[in-house]
């Protein structure tokens, strides 16, 4: 049995005037239902143009996509990539869904929250407005808006950040869809405010038995939620694994970077924060070989030059722990300072 | 709401007590004298002082503007004995080089200036509007281009230059219009074709130069609203492009042509003066440039602009109060 979403060398790049934007990178992976994927990387690393692609929401005029997104649904496998434009439009909404990371923009300033909500529903439904608004009310009240008969008739403007953005998680959850992708859900909310949010997606995903995206430059959030993890860089997975795993034995130099640049509780006495070094590469002329290769500081361990000249594949370091480096395991166990 | 109201209404009120202090200002520190010009090359000095006498500028600028205001209310008699004229309230003051009440003169005048003012206004609308969705739609391909050479058009030729082009190529040349009846006012109620066959070219003059400005805004939003989150929730939702162009970009799009719209209607609602000049129209916008021109007509000249200004404030209370029931944001402030 296939998983519920299979994405297979996905390429996503944009042609522009400067040159061709490899803005993703031959990606693969896969997420079941009851499953959380969590997508890590810092800006520009390829998340958002990877789950947009499997949303079908890029401009095909204006965008080069390859490979294939394959969703497994009931009545059979349909590749998003290769389908036409209309039967995707068809499964957003439906099959699936998509949050995003800003809620005081993503929601449409003119209409009440039950005009947004009941739109999304009556589109495969049938139903009035009337219907549609019940329907509305009952999934203000599952994401936890109290008052939701009222408040239903209100408008975007009238709700706190937290708020509207349990509002996109019921618009997006309203036609129960099998696969949610969380575009940094929390990353414009206050904190207090964030992890809320992150219990609410996963008592959502029990609910509904949902595959979950979830994409975040946080790992703390990742820690919280995510059964699996891809970390990207410069629109590469550079490692994938189970959480657990990506914590305790991370196999890659950037990973093991980011790891270190977060702050910990237990560790607070006389240690500084190490940040990484340099900036990530422009993606429009991704230097030969390893594209971490100039703020690694582990590659000069690596024998022949090798990481300038060839660009790692994605291996297997462990049991079902992928990453792309040159490193062996014995020089990673190093790289992590005895972790 | 009524408070609001309320509140509104009474600074319009205030705004035209200020307007029309000013123009009876500006009229008196302005170096002519309307009692000279009233007679001809060998006038005597007591002639012109009884003129001025006559025409009741021989008071004080504020005893002049307090009789204005009374007339507004009560009416007036102006001049005496056998050259007197009574014009009922609202009086705007009585033309001696008309020999007209003025408001008589307004209320002849202004259907034509309304008349001009609605049907260019939803030509150009119309056009702009539309033309500029397709633009926005169509960015840098064929039609946007074409849009674009449209607007270069209509924003590069005067009124001055368009009306009289289309009056003499178009309108006379192939005998749409004929001489003689050109600018000749026929009621819309009476008589529907040939009101707008006397309308149709000022309308198309009027609209052009218009309907180019509004191309560029409508295209200019309809992109830009086309870039914002909420439209790509729209998209992840599932609809069509037809309904998130119909039901999501337009909706936010076109909210601020509203204020446009309704400002631009109201600038002209004050009288179109060169359109109406190159058609011969009978509006107030040739009422005005006459008695300013020619006449110096102060009764004229302060009527007319207090109308052009009244119409404005109206309109912006009216376009507050319309954005009010489109933008709930508005609302609640």
């Amino acid at each position: 049995m296939s998983a519920f979403l299979e994405v297979k060398n996905l390429t996503v790049s944009f042609p522009t005037e400067d040159g061709l934007v490899q803005a993703s990178n031959d990606i693969s992976f896969s997420v079941d239902r009851g499953e959380t994927l969590a997508v890590v990387g810092e800006s520009g690393s390829g998340k958002s143009v990877t789950s947009l692609a499997v949303m079908g929401l890029h401009n095909r005029q204006t965008t080069n996509i390859n490979g294939s997104a394959v969703l497994n649904l009931e009545s059979g496998p349909i590749d998003v990539i290769s389908a036409p434009e209309d039967q995707v439009r068809r499964l957003r909404g439906k099959a699936m869904s998509m949050i995003f990371q800003d809620p005081m923009s993503a929601l449409h300033p003119y209409y009440s929250i039950g005009d947004q909500l009941s739109e999304a529903w009556r589109l495969y439904n049938k139903g009035d407005k009337k219907a549609g608004f019940k329907r509305a009310t009952e999934m203000l009240e599952l994401v936890g808006i109290p008052d939701a008969s009222t408040r239903v008739k209100e408008f975007p403007h009238q709700f706190s950040g937290g708020m509207r953005q349990r509002v996109m998680i019921a618009m997006a959850l309203i036609n129960n869809p099998s696969l949610l992708i969380a575009d940094e859900p929390t990353t414009a909310l206050d904190v207090t405010v964030q992890s809320q949010i992150l219990q609410l997606l996963k008592d959502m995903q029990k609910e509904f038995n949902m595959a979950v995206i979830l994409i975040t430059h946080d790992l703390g959030v990742v820690a919280e939620v995510a059964d699996r993890v891809n970390v990207m860089y410069a629109g590469k997975i550079v490692e994938q694994a189970i959480a657990d795993s990506i914590y305790y034995t991370p196999d890659h130099p950037y990973t093991i970077g980011l790891l270190n640049s977060i702050p910990r509780v237990d560790q607070l006495e006389g240690k500084r924060l190490i940040a990484i070094p340099g900036q990530p590469p422009s993606l429009i002329n991704l230097p030969q070989g390893c594209s971490f290769r100039k703020r690694c500081t582990f590659a000069d361990q690596v024998a022949d030059n090798l990481c300038a000249t060839v660009a790692p594949s994605l291996d297997v370091k462990e049991n079902a722990h992928f990453s792309r480096c040159h490193l062996t395991e014995k020089q990673l166990v190093a790289a992590r300072g005895g972790k | 709401m009524l408070k609001y109201l309320v509140r509104r209404i009474s600074a319009t009120l205030v705004v035209l007590t200020l307007i029309s202090m000013s123009v009876f200002l500006i009229f008196d520190v302005l170096p002519m004298d309307p009692a000279r010009l009233t007679c001809g090359k060998a006038c005597s000095p007591a002639v012109v002082e009884a003129n001025r006498h006559r025409l009741g500028l021989d008071v004080p600028v504020q005893v002049q503007y307090g009789r204005w205001v009374k007339g507004l209310f009560v009416g007036r008699t102006y001049g005496e004995g056998q050259a007197e004229f009574t014009c009922p309230a609202p009086a705007f003051g009585y033309s001696f080089n008309r020999h007209e009440c003025v408001t008589d003169l307004l209320k002849r005048a202004f259907p034509v200036t309304l008349s001009l003012a609605i049907g260019a206004f939803f030509l150009w609308l119309f056009v702009g509007v539309s033309l500029g969705i397709v633009a926005a739609r169509f960015k840098n391909r064929w039609p946007d281009r074409a849009s674009n050479v449209f607007v270069l058009v209509g924003t590069s030729l005067p009124t001055f230059i368009s009306g009289i082009l289309i009056l003499l190529f178009v309108a006379l040349k192939f005998g749409f219009v004929n001489p003689i009846d050109l600018g000749k006012w026929v009621s819309p109620f009476e008589n529907p074709l040939g009101w707008i066959n006397t309308f149709i070219f000022p309308w198309i003059t009027l609209a052009l130069a218009y309907a180019a400005t509004y191309t560029r805004f409508t295209r200019s939003n309809v992109i830009e609203t086309s870039s914002e989150d909420y439209i790509r929730t729209a998209r992840a939702k599932g609809l069509s492009e037809k309904v998130i162009l119909r039901k999501h970009t337009l909706r936010a799009a076109l909210a601020p042509i509203v204020t446009l719209a309704g400002l631009d209607f109201a600038g002209l609602l004050g009288g179109a003066i060169i359109t109406e000049g190159i058609f011969n129209l009978p509006g107030l916008g040739r009422l005005s440039i006459r008695a300013v021109l020619n006449d110096y007509d102060l009764p004229i000249i302060v009527a007319t602009t207090m109308l052009a200004a009244t119409f404005l404030v109206i309109m912006n209370l009216l376009v507050d109060i319309l954005y009010a029931y489109i933008d709930p944001r508005v609302r609640v402030a």
